[in-house]
């Protein structure tokens, strides 16, 4: 594989430091990834350069920062084989992406007695937002089950659906098992009765090539600093005929088209759902990321991090005690496990002094820790700039944690 | 021996660990130390629940005094409990409200006092607080001795 790592690996100097004496191991890529350099880089420019407000002055500095923060649009449109620019919305982050399609969405089209289907497997941020409209309009939230393998019973789902569905949230890729879902397979049935889907892309777009006309996703949401990128900004993709309906999820300025205290109208997509400044200077470093991952090649990303999560999952099973929760055979680079005996707590305070940094607890899907009936677990998850000499340092301290609480 | 006292005895007896590992092999020895509280007592009335680990808390008033006891799931926690619990277990609720707690910041051991997502630990501070506050006012209104 042409994979040059020591290059990669150079574009985030953060990785090379030590904390606590020992040298710093990043294994909490799937709560946030590093930034790279370049992200840095295009932050800086901006506002040694050229900052101004976007879409709304006739000056130099006003319109750099236009074109260049709807160049990021089309970046995002290119990333993941949009239809139309206009289909990128900007938002502060997945889980904004997620309340927009719910407040919007459901205000349009959700009544009294209708039901969205929800899988267990979810982050909290793709099952809350539906539960508040769900309340609101007296609508039910239904289970998409998984196996206790973690594979999504996605067979389930016909039967599930109902006249009374209106919606199937779903996640592209758990945060918590790793299991890649069958989101097209899933589309396909939510459509053949005419049901939309929202895909939650938060843990999936930094790891595999997305193609959303391919899905054909309704809705698809994801976040830059999951992506190498700026904190501050998400996406939300949505086809021109939904965003069209749905009535605006906030008022402000630039989402309109003309205001009078008798009655405003509203810009066209996708500034009817962009109300108030955006975090301009985020979304303009988030077309450096994006840059990144399109040079490097989300293919290649995915070679490597895969071999990854072989190298570490054959690890770490040679371990006693081991229960690794997540053993779809579609799997992104993300392993949770708990070790007998010892408490999830315990093992990332010790490994976190030996340099480790990994995440413990409940990640924000309390169902699937019930599903386990566990308070929660280890998380291990990898990103590009990882190593097999990473993964064993990992093991070697998880090793050594194991022996402290024997 | 006052609280204040209490907690530079603790700060002294961790100076002499230079080494992190060496720093938590000690409040690991501690919470394995500690004694397990009684299964009945670990219920939902006890529990101080965090977003990675479980603290209960017992605390019951005698002669003037209030004694605590606790536990947690997770080891290194109940050593932090333990700790704690050598500070203000025995004391009377006016010494509890008057002294800071500051060894666990003092120790270096402050990430584990974080205000959101944490393991239940600052959460317990609190309560031993809302105990010692809560005594001192029936003490004062003449209420019941025996908590």
């Amino acid at each position: 594989m042409n994979y040059d790592i020591n290059k990669i690996r150079s574009y985030f100097p953060v990785l090379k430091q030590q904390v606590y004496n020992k040298p710093l191991v990043y294994l909490d890529n799937a709560a946030t990834t590093q930034k790279t350099v370049k992200v840095l880089m295009a932050q800086e420019k901006l506002h040694n350069d050229y900052y101004g407000n976007i879409h709304r002055a006739a000056h130099y500095m006003a319109d750099k920062s236009t074109a260049d923060f709807e160049e990021t649009r089309d970046k995002v449109q290119k990333f993941i084989n949009a239809g139309a620019r206009e289909e990128i919305i900007f938002t502060k982050g997945t889980t904004e992406s997620v309340n927009l399609v719910a407040a919007s969405f459901c205000e349009q089209f959700i009544k009294s007695g209708d039901e969205i289907i929800v899988s267990e497997m979810e982050h909290h941020s793709n099952i809350v937002p539906w539960q508040i409209q769900a309340i609101n309009k007296g609508a039910k939230i239904v289970k998409l089950p998984f196996s206790d393998s973690g594979i999504l019973q996605s067979g389930a789902l016909q039967n599930l659906i109902s006249s009374k569905t209106k919606l199937v949230a779903v996640t592209h890729v758990s945060n918590v098992l790793g299991t890649i879902n069958p989101v097209k397979q899933i589309i396909e049935t939510a459509h053949s009765k005419n049901i939309p889907v929202f895909i939650d892309g938060a843990q999936a777009v930094q790891h595999i090539p997305v193609d959303v006309q391919e899905l054909d996703a309704d809705f698809y949401a994801f976040s830059a600093h999951k992506m190498y990128g700026p904190n501050g900004v998400g996406v939300l993709y949505g086809k021109r005929k939904w965003l069209t309906e749905m009535p605006p999820y906030q008022g402000g300025g630039e989402m309109i088209a003309e205001v009078s205290f008798d009655k405003t109208t509203f810009s066209e997509i996708p500034f009817k759902f962009e109300a108030g400044t955006p975090n301009i200077t985020s979304v303009i470093a988030f077309g450096a990321s994006i840059d990144m991952l399109q040079d490097i090649g989300l293919v290649n990303i995915w070679e490597w991090e895969h071999e990854l999560l072989e190298y570490a999952t054959a690890g770490l099973k040679e371990i006693e005690g081991m229960t690794i929760y997540g053993e779809a055979p579609e799997k992104s680079s993300v392993i949770s496990f708990n070790i007998e005996g010892v408490h999830s707590f315990d093992l990332g305070t010790m490994l976190d002094k030996m340099g480790i940094a990994v995440r413990t607890g409940h990640h924000c899907a309390d169902p699937v820790m019930q599903h386990y009936n566990i308070p929660g677990t280890v998380r291990a998850s990898f990103g590009l700039y990882n190593t097999k000499e990473e993964i064993d340092q990992f093991l070697h301290a998880l090793k050594k944690v194991v022996q402290m609480f024997a | 021996m006052t609280i204040e006292k209490v907690q530079q005895d603790i700060i002294e007896e961790f100076s002499v660990y230079e080494d992190w590992m060496d720093k938590y092999s000690y409040l690991i020895e501690l919470g394995n130390e500690l004694a397990d509280l009684p299964p009945e007592e670990k219920n939902d009335q006890n529990l101080i629940k965090g977003c990675q680990s479980r603290v209960w808390l017992v605390a019951e008033k005698k002669d003037g005094k209030i004694y605590f006891r606790g536990e947690s799931d997770a080891v290194i926690v109940k050593g932090l409990v333990a700790l704690l619990l050598r500070v203000v277990s025995g004391r009377k609720p006016k010494e509890i409200i008057e002294n800071e707690l500051h060894f666990i910041d003092d120790l270096g051991l402050k990430q584990h006092l974080s205000p959101t997502r944490s393991n239940g630990l600052l959460a317990m501070v609190k309560q031993i607080r809302l105990y010692a506050v809560a005594y001192d006012r029936m003490e004062k209104e003449g209420g019941t001795q025996n908590g």
